[in-house]
């Protein structure tokens, strides 16, 4: 199984050399891989009915106790089916929508990097491996909706995204880092066979929010719905995929897959019904208003996700049970609709549904797909949007009148939608669109009509899926479930409220404008409410971040100095004070020899001569000897690396001084007197206190110094008698490592920055 | 600058130090010494015949640009690491082998080649530092 999630990565880096062998089939051939994923998956159908789901696991940091462990269940099957059928029609149906793109390649590599990671998310067992893959989702996301990178709404609104989402991520970390630990497990399936220790914990409602955070933001629940039509200037074929069919269910999927360890509870019923049940209601009244083909479905999918995470809220059989075929229904109706949307768009050149009318005539096939695809989504039978609808009712009529109300009001708006977005620009008179129309080649209405196909079929012979979408209810409510769809149930309550459902949505369609005008009030909070939030919320963080940088980094290197002087005299003064005893000192002024009371006097003198300087030359050799005087220190302490090291230093900082006089301004004093006064107190603090450290540090031992042992072994281990060299290539390589990482990245930037300074002068 | 006596000294201090820089470099093991002088002596040989010449003859003895040289430095002593990872130790254990060439017996060690890394890093970001701005210096007069 590691090899069908993995695959998928090594596939999308090869993706851009591929694409070179043969742009014309690359969409064709790529769409073998999913389609070969899916047959896979359908083989190990059987297993997974049968209640028999499969478990792979890999050891994947051992040490940390992480394991890559893979669980194909009912629920992961569903989604995984979705994923790989769908991905298949998608990417032969991009193969042509964005023929020529001169970043096609791109587009291959991170939608099939997508899907892998979509795989892995449905597909892992381990929190912490599910919430990497989860990730990768929000940042291909981020990448295929800035596909049209030259737009600066496509950035926006990939950075939108990027940014809800990924702040839903990183709360979705923290929740599953603390059930994990509160669980003592990251294995989902461990977990949930013992959720009382989590639910009982008196963390658990922190834990509920973060997890809450990641899936609504993922999911685009109200009030972090804005991002999904947004999204929308992705490319056709990434919003079928991603933002319908896929990536925002994902916060669906991690409901129902965590409901076993996390639901049940009275808060997890009234937090997740109660946005699952705003979302869908608030957002199936937007898509009404909308002109946009893509935002109508947009809004719409809002809507279905809504319902899902009430449905997932409610929890019980009916509830599950509603929430799986609706799933199912939508992935199948939705998926479609959107490439309608696309190749209307491909051959129209407009997704305006006020501009559009007619097409039935010029392009038959897909005015098909459209069809079915609307009058599923409208739950109207033989469709299997129909079954779906017909499930929902019955898991709401079990509930009570408040959420039937609800799901029949939502209802009856997306019939109308689905009018607005699947018939309207197939029926009435031609009109004039700025490409004329005809039917795209088969790769692009491969999709629809299949999707059309699957939902015709499962409409009239509901058996088909029944025992995978059994299977699916089965995993979440961890029981076996027996689920009986059919098209016709009886002259029931269900079949009137379907009746006053058409009855309702057809009034809704014809009376469209009126009713625009009058709720039109409504508008203003529901729609610019959260976005505005967000573009509130950014631009006090941009704010904030000016305001701290001016503050901190001021550009001034002696305040800077000064800063980081104080800050350290303070506090290693205080703890000095507070806990160092000076008596401890043993120290002898005749044990100072002759030539070191010269070297003393010789670097105190420079140093003296370096702040009283007139000139930079002056300064800058008198602070050379000085650190010859230090390199001398170590000579006589018997460091030879140190010293040779430190004349090398000198003599190169003098050679750079040498080249920077040409741009110093003349010399001059800046500092007043009380300036220089602060900044020799701050130095003598700083300085007295070092000494002292020094003198008490070599006076107590209380521990064995770790030089003992770097000389015991340095021969044995690092098989050299240079200690110092081993110490610095091998007992402490990687610090090593790290600083002559730093001293590369320092020098590139000092590069970059030199040649920024050239290039002020000249363009910029 | 132009001053006969320097640049002919820098031309034999160059071959003279350079040697000098890889003869402190291998004999850092087991003597004062190492990777980081050895950087230090070459960028400063390098330095001082800039100096006396010019830069753009300087750049004459690279082989490449000094990112490069920064690169190969990191790729080399980040890769000595990856050696015994191969071997499943942990990164970084040094690995050892005596190579018998000519009838010498040379130790050889992944810490050399690590601190050849640490070497060409050196080298590489002095130069960078003060090719910069030295070629400023020379392109505005």
């Amino acid at each position: 199984m590691i090899v069908v999630v993995l695959s998928g990565f090594a596939l999308a880096l090869l993706a851009p050399s591929l694409y070179r062998l043969s742009a014309r089939w690359a969409g064709c051939v790529f769409s073998i891989f999913p389609a070969v994923l899916a047959l896979w998956f359908l083989s190990h159908m059987g297993e997974v009915v049968g209640g028999h789901g499969l478990r792979f696991t890999y050891p994947w940091i051992p040490a940390m106790g992480l394991e890559l462990s893979f669980n194909l269940d009912g629920l992961g099957l569903l989604f995984a089916l979705a994923i790989t059928v769908v991905g298949t029609l998608i990417i032969t149906y991009a193969g042509s929508y964005l023929h020529g793109h001169p970043s096609l390649p791109r587009f291959y590599l991170f939608i099939l990097m997508f899907m892998a990671s979509m795989l892995g998310v449905v597909l892992s067992d381990n929190l912490i491996a599910l919430f990497v893959f989860w990730e990768l989702t929000s940042v291909t996301s981020y990448f295929l909706i800035g596909y049209d990178h030259d737009k600066d709404t496509a950035r926006a609104a990939a950075l939108q995204a990027l940014i809800v989402t990924g702040t839903g991520g990183l709360a979705l970390m923290a929740g599953v880092l603390l059930m994990g630990q509160i669980g003592g497990s990251f294995e989902i399936s461990a977990l949930a066979a013992d959720n009382a220790a989590v639910q009982g914990h008196r963390l658990y409602p922190l834990v509920l929010a973060l997890v809450f955070a990641g899936a609504f933001t993922k999911s685009a629940q109200v009030p972090f719905h804005f991002w999904l039509p947004s999204a929308m200037e992705a490319p056709t074929p990434v919003s079928a995929y991603l933002h319908s069919a896929t990536m925002v269910k994902a916060g669906v999927y991690l409901l129902a897959r965590l409901s076993p360890v996390l639901g049940g509870s009275d808060i997890w019923l009234y937090v997740v019904t109660g946005f699952g049940a705003a979302t869908m209601l608030v957002s199936a009244y937007q898509a009404l208003y909308q002109t946009d083909l893509k935002k109508i479905l947009a809004y719409s999918t809002v809507s279905v996700l809504g319902t899902l995470t009430m449905l997932i809220g409610l929890g019980g059989k009916y509830a599950i049970q509603a929430a799986m075929v609706f799933l199912m229904a939508h992935v199948l109706y939705k998926a479609a609709l959107f490439l309608v949307a696309g190749s209307i768009d491909h051959e129209t050149g407009t997704r305006d549904v006020r501009q559009l009318g007619g097409l039935r005539k010029t392009m038959p096939i897909i005015c098909a797909g459209a069809a079915v695809g609307a009058l599923s989504m409208a739950g109207l039978p033989p469709f299997f949007g129909f079954v779906g609808k017909e499930a929902l009712y019955e898991a709401l009529t079990h509930d009570n009148v408040l959420v039937t109300v609800v799901g029949v009001l939502t209802s009856m708006l997306l019939f109308a939608v689905a009018w607005l977005a699947g018939i309207r620009p197939f029926s009435g008179e031609e009109t004039h669109t700025p490409k004329h129309p005809h039917d795209p080649p088969w790769t692009m209405w491969l999709g629809p009509v299949f999707l059309g196909c699957l939902s015709v079929l499962f409409g009239l012979m509901p058996a088909l899926p029944e025992k995978l979408l059994s299977a699916a209810a089965g995993s979440v409510l961890g029981k076996e479930v027996h689920m009986h769809l059919a098209l016709w149930h009886g002259f029931n309550a269900l079949l009137v409220l379907s009746l006053v459902t058409f009855a309702l949505g057809v009034l809704v369609y014809l009376n469209l404008a009126r009713l625009q005008r009058v709720t039109e009030f409504a508008l203003p909070v529901v729609r610019r409410g959260p976005s505005q939030w967000y573009a509130l919320w950014l631009r006090f963080l941009n704010w904030s971040a000016v305001g701290q940088t001016r503050v901190l980094q001021n550009g001034y290197l002696r305040l800077y100095l000064a800063t980081i002087m104080t800050v350290t005299a303070v506090l290693a003064w205080y703890t000095f004070l507070a806990h160092a005893d000076a008596g401890v000192i043993e120290f002898n002024w005749g044990d100072i020899g002759v030539h070191e009371w010269v070297l003393g006097i010789v670097a105190l003198v420079a140093s003296i001569a370096t702040v009283r300087a007139k000139t930079f030359l002056r300064a800058v050799v008198a602070l050379g000897v000085v650190g010859y005087s230090v390199a001398l220190f170590f000579v006589l302490y018997g460091a030879p690396d140190l010293a040779m090291t430190q004349f090398l230093i000198e003599t190169l900082s003098l050679i750079l001084f040498v080249f920077v006089f040409y741009y110093m301004p003349p010399f001059k004093r800046f500092s007043t007197r009380p300036v220089i006064m602060r900044h020799a107190a701050i130095g003598t603090a700083v300085g007295a206190l070092f000494t002292l450290l020094v003198l008490v540090a070599t006076s107590v031992q209380w521990h064995p110094t770790i030089s003992t042992y770097f000389s015991a072994n340095s021969y044995l281990m690092g098989q050299g008698r240079n200690i110092v060299n081993v110490i610095l290539v091998d007992f402490r390589g990687f610090d090593t490592l790290g600083e002559i990482t730093v001293l590369a990245v320092a020098g590139i930037g000092v590069y970059s920055l030199i040649r920024l300074r050239l290039g002020k002068g000249g363009d910029s | 600058m132009n001053s006969l006596i320097l640049r002919t000294a820098s031309r034999f201090l160059l071959i003279l130090l350079f040697q000098f820089s890889v003869f402190l470099l291998l004999r850092g093991h087991n003597d004062p010494g190492g990777g980081f002088v050895g950087g230090l002596v070459l960028a400063a040989a390098l330095t001082l015949y800039a100096i006396a010449y010019d830069v753009r003859s300087m750049r004459r003895f690279l082989p490449c640009r000094a990112q490069t040289i920064i690169a190969w430095g990191l790729l080399a002593a980040a890769g000595s690491g990856v050696w015994s990872m191969f071997k499943g130790q942990p990164f970084m254990t040094g690995q050892w082998a005596h190579v018998y060439f000519f009838g010498l017996d040379l130790h050889l060690g992944t810490p050399l080649l690590f601190d050849i890394g640490v070497y060409l890093t050196v080298v590489g970001v002095v130069l960078i530092v003060i090719m910069s701005l030295a070629e400023e210096v020379e392109e505005e007069d």
